[in-house]
């Protein structure tokens, strides 16, 4: 995968999960993914990027145009240095949540791209990865 | 603090989101909407999201949240507007919304909202 340009956006605030939002909503528009395809990056943008805040304690999410061989996607990283998950698989499962939540921005998320990716660390926090493709 | 706005309409509210909001935002807005509708004791909300670019488990909880609240206080609560590429993206992300009545535009929800809640003998002004 080689990445053509890049962009990161803090997230200390729910503001900035705003900001997140549009950014991503911005990349989207520029590589010209259709309406449904945006609104499914979006919407899986928000619920990491509030995962990030919430539960992660803030951290910061890049934006990224990548391609391989055949296609171009769109690459979204979200890191934070919260307490980590210990129990990703269980993490993923709808319904799973240790807050007032309803479980569903993981494996709600995971099922809105076409890679998703969890690295976490207990005690040292959480990396999200996540592409979708044109 | 910044609030959106809820207008009274006769025995029912209706509540245009314009904003991309912050969850801040969307709890004020709940709790703004259950303080008004036993204020006014409204019969009705009708909730205008047609220009919301998306909806996720955050704000489909508070929609579920207010028409769970405004049942408690025996008002009916109708969402119209939503956008087809925001229906099919809530559809994936697992939120099933059972338990909030739609229409397609302000138009049809106002006419289910008469239906179920209606009280055609008071006035407009109620
Ligand atoms: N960045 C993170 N850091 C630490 N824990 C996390 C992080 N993201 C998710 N989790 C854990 O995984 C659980 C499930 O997350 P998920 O987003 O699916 O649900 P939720 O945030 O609890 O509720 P919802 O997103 O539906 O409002 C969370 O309750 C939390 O325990
Ligand atoms: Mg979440």
């Amino acid at each position: 995968m080689k990445s053509a340009k890049q962009e990161t956006v803090p997230i200390a605030t729910s503001s900035d999960v705003v900001m997140a939002r549009q950014k991503v909503r911005q990349w989207a528009i520029e590589m010209k993914f259709t309406l449904v395809d945006q609104t499914k990056l979006v919407t899986a943008a928000s619920e990491l990027a509030r995962n990030a805040l919430e539960h992660g304690k803030g951290g910061h999410m890049v934006i990224e145009q990548v391609e391989n061989s055949v296609k171009n996607g769109l690459k979204l990283v979200f890191e934070d240095r919260g307490p980590g998950i210990s129990d990703v698989d269980a993490a993923l499962r709808d319904g799973f949540t240790t807050g007032g939540g309803m479980g569903l921005g993981l494996g709600g998320s995971k099922r809105l791209v076409n890679d998703f990716q969890i690295e976490s660390e207990p005690g040292k926090g959480t990396r999200v990865t996540v592409v979708r493709w044109k | 603090m910044e609030r959106i706005p809820i207008l009274r309409m006769g025995q029912f509210l209706l509540v245009t989101i314009q904003v991309d909001m912050h969850d801040r935002l969307a709890v004020q807005l709940q709790d703004d909407l259950t303080e008004k509708i036993s204020e006014c004791s409204s019969r009705g909300v009708l909730i205008d999201i047609s220009t919301l670019e998306i909806v996720d488990s955050f704000i489909g909880r508070m929609l579920a949240n207010i028409a769970a609240m405004a049942r408690v206080l025996d008002a009916e609560t109708v969402v119209v507007g939503m956008q087809p590429a925001v229906a099919i993206t809530l559809v994936e992300l697992g939120m099933s919304l059972s338990g909030v009545r739609t229409a397609l535009n302000v138009e049809t929800g106002m006419e289910l909202l008469y239906e179920l809640r209606g009280d055609f003998n008071s006035e407009m002004g109620g």
